[in-house]
């Protein structure tokens, strides 16, 4: 795990500024199902402290500006249009000037170097009321972690504009894709939320499947054919070292994923062609059996509280999604819509599950409340599958194949309104993605 | 639901068997980056002796056929399947030096976690028909490679129908029989 140091000192004040009072409500995005204008905002600065700040600055600037366009909700006003100059942090924004552009937010900030870290300095405006938004900040970290901070200071920006939860401090697990379709090399990477920052965990000298993080991020579990079988492998992301977990001889696991206090996996075991649920203790190796219907149990997760697991099973006939205490014991059938139902997620805020439909020959991506109410799908296309929740519980990424010879798989994204799919951006083909929590 | 049932309740003595000697198979006898069989996702010593010859590997992947083919989303054996198993079946009778993983594969319709699922009922399916013909258990191992092999790429029907399979990859036993 990348070293990082954080430092949050907080108020840096700004001298009051007459505030020149409007009508205006304060600024604020409602995330809504209604289509949305998004925000027009300004970034004055990064403004580099030294010349030796002034790549990074451009380079932080750059990242702010596309984690927040990127939510669909902002829109970068050009800076070819703005009016006044703010030359240093310190100089007093003159409103006027950004409402004439229609700037909504406007954000002002520096970079500079000292003691061999990189300080970044920002305060937010609501331009419309004449007002500065919550508290200035000053982030610190080494150089090799300035995507980090300007990640952070996105995540500031987002979280007091929208009042939702951070995310783009964040890291992806996911499957790196190559060769023909019949012969799919797959590796294990990891990478930013946005897609900078590769690193391959594995290689690719067999079949890697479904990558899930541990609630803080430290660990990942993933299914192996290493063996010649498919077996539940649990990684440390930091050291890259990795564990075959203990099996039943003869016997297929996978779909495994942590309890929220990592201290259990649940997971499908395959034994003389039927597929059921077990829990297992990471520690003691000690195993417990959740499931005992002779229907395809699998694609298990739990409750953020641990209390509950959603699963899916064809126990009715098709795949469907099942809720079950986490000790095992009668399951509550949750989906009741046309086609079929799978690879059930539940939120990290731990009121919706997302899911993978197919109906009449399509895949959709789909969330609904715990109890199968307000179902609504996402998406639609050929293949779409296994979603992965933001650490706020607002967008979904998930893996999405093109069909055909030629078809391969990249990862979208998608904000839970259903607007702003777009393509995350990776080195290559890349399936089954697994968002990280927020990075501390 | 039946064959389910059924498979579960056939097989679980079976399963004591095969656990009595896993090491038969050898660890990562079928990795994926291996040869290709002519039906498999990867294992080796099929190419030895014609496909003319009875006891060669070849005739048994060729002539009688090493592959069975599924409905959608089903692993019900059809009656060319055990037709094409029961030949299987035979020469493994015939041929005790010789042991078998059987692949089940599922096509590309279907979620990964479950399409693993489904490989491993087809496997299974194969496996207990190969054991009712008068195979030792002990022979034979299953694995399930999901939607992770297809043999043929293309995303239509056409296709989908080869990739709904399962495949007895045979390989000679160092232990014998």
């Amino acid at each position: 795990m990348m070293r990082f140091v954080l430092s949050l000192l907080a108020a840096v004040m700004l001298a009051p500024i007459a505030a020149t009072a409007q009508d205006s409500e304060p600024l604020h995005i409602e995330i809504t199902d209604g289509v949305i204008e998004p925000m027009p905002f300004a970034i004055a600065g990064f403004i580099p402290e030294s010349s030796e700040a002034a790549d990074m600055a451009s380079q932080i600037t750059q990242v702010i500006s596309s984690d927040l366009t990127g939510t669909g909700l902002f829109r970068e006003i050009p800076k070819s249009a703005y009016i006044q100059n703010v030359s240093s942090f310190d100089t007093p924004v003159k409103y006027s000037d950004w409402q004439a552009i229609n700037a909504q937010a406007l954000v002002v900030g520096s970079v500079g170097m000292q003691g061999g870290k990189v300080v970044v300095k920002f305060r937010l405006f609501d331009v419309f009321s004449g007002q500065q938004m919550g508290d200035g900040q000053q982030l610190a970290a080494s150089p090799a972690s300035w995507r980090r901070l300007a990640h952070k200071v996105s995540d500031v920006i987002y979280s007091r504009i929208t009042g939702e939860g951070p995310y783009f401090d964040s890291r992806v697990v996911f499957v790196s894709e190559s060769g023909p379709k019949d012969n799919r090399q797959k590796r294990l990477a990891v990478m930013d939320y946005d897609g900078a920052n590769v690193t391959y965990l594995t290689d690719a000298s067999t079949i890697v499947l479904a990558p899930r993080f541990s609630r803080d991020g430290t660990k990942v579990l993933f299914t192996t054919f290493e063996t010649g079988f498919p077996r539940i492998k649990m990684l440390d992301v930091a050291t890259a070292s990795a564990r075959l977990l203990p099996e039943v001889p003869g016997t297929m696991t996978f779909a495994p994923r942590f309890s929220p206090d990592g201290t259990k996996i649940v997971y499908s075991m395959e034994q003389n062609g039927n597929t059921d649920l077990w829990m297992m203790n990471i520690s003691s190796g000690q195993t417990q059996r959740l499931t005992t219907s002779p229907a395809i149990e699998t694609s298990p997760s739990f409750s953020p509280d641990g209390s509950r697991i959603v699963f899916e099973s064809d126990r009715s006939g098709t795949q469907q999604l099942y809720i079950m205490p986490a000790g095992g014991g009668d399951a509550t059938r949750i989906s009741f819509g046309d086609g079929r139902y799978s690879t059930p997620v539940w939120s990290p805020r731990g009121d919706m599950i997302a899911f993978t439909k197919q109906n009449q020959g399509r895949f959709h991506i789909g969330v609904m409340r715990t109890d199968g109410s307000e179902e609504r799908l996402l998406t639609s296309s050929f293949l779409d599958e296994g979603p992965t929740w933001s650490p706020n519980g607002r967008v979904i990424m998930f893996t999405r194949e093109s069909p055909g010879a030629q078809g391969s798989a990249s990862l979208y994204s998608v904000d839970i309104s259903g607007r702003n799919l777009k393509k995350v951006s990776t080195p290559g083909a890349a399936s089954d993605p697994a968002w990280s929590p927020l990075l501390p | 639901m039946n064959f389910a049932v059924k498979a579960v309740l056939a097989i679980s003595m079976l399963g004591l068997a095969a656990c009595s000697n896993p090491d038969q198979y050898g660890s990562g006898a079928t990795g994926p980056g291996g040869a290709l069989g002519p039906g498999g996702a990867g294992m080796d010593g099929v190419s030895q002796g014609g496909i003319n010859d009875p006891n060669s590997p070849a005739y048994f992947s060729q002539t009688i056929g090493d592959m069975v083919h599924f409905q959608v989303d089903q692993s019900t054996l059809t009656d060319t399947a055990r037709g094409i198993l029961s030949q299987q079946a035979s020469w493994l009778v015939s041929h005790p030096s010789y042991t078998a993983i059987i692949e089940g594969h599922a096509d590309e319709q279907g979620t990964r976690e479950y399409n693993l699922a489904l490989g491993a009922r087809r496997a299974s399916a194969v496996q207990e028909y190969l054991i009712s013909q008068g195979v030792a258990g002990n022979r034979l191992r299953t694995v399930s490679y999901g939607k992770e092999r297809p043999l043929a790429i293309c995303s239509t029907e056409e296709c989908y129908m080869k990739n709904r399979r399962a495949v007895t990859v045979i390989s000679q036993s160092a232990v014998g029989s």
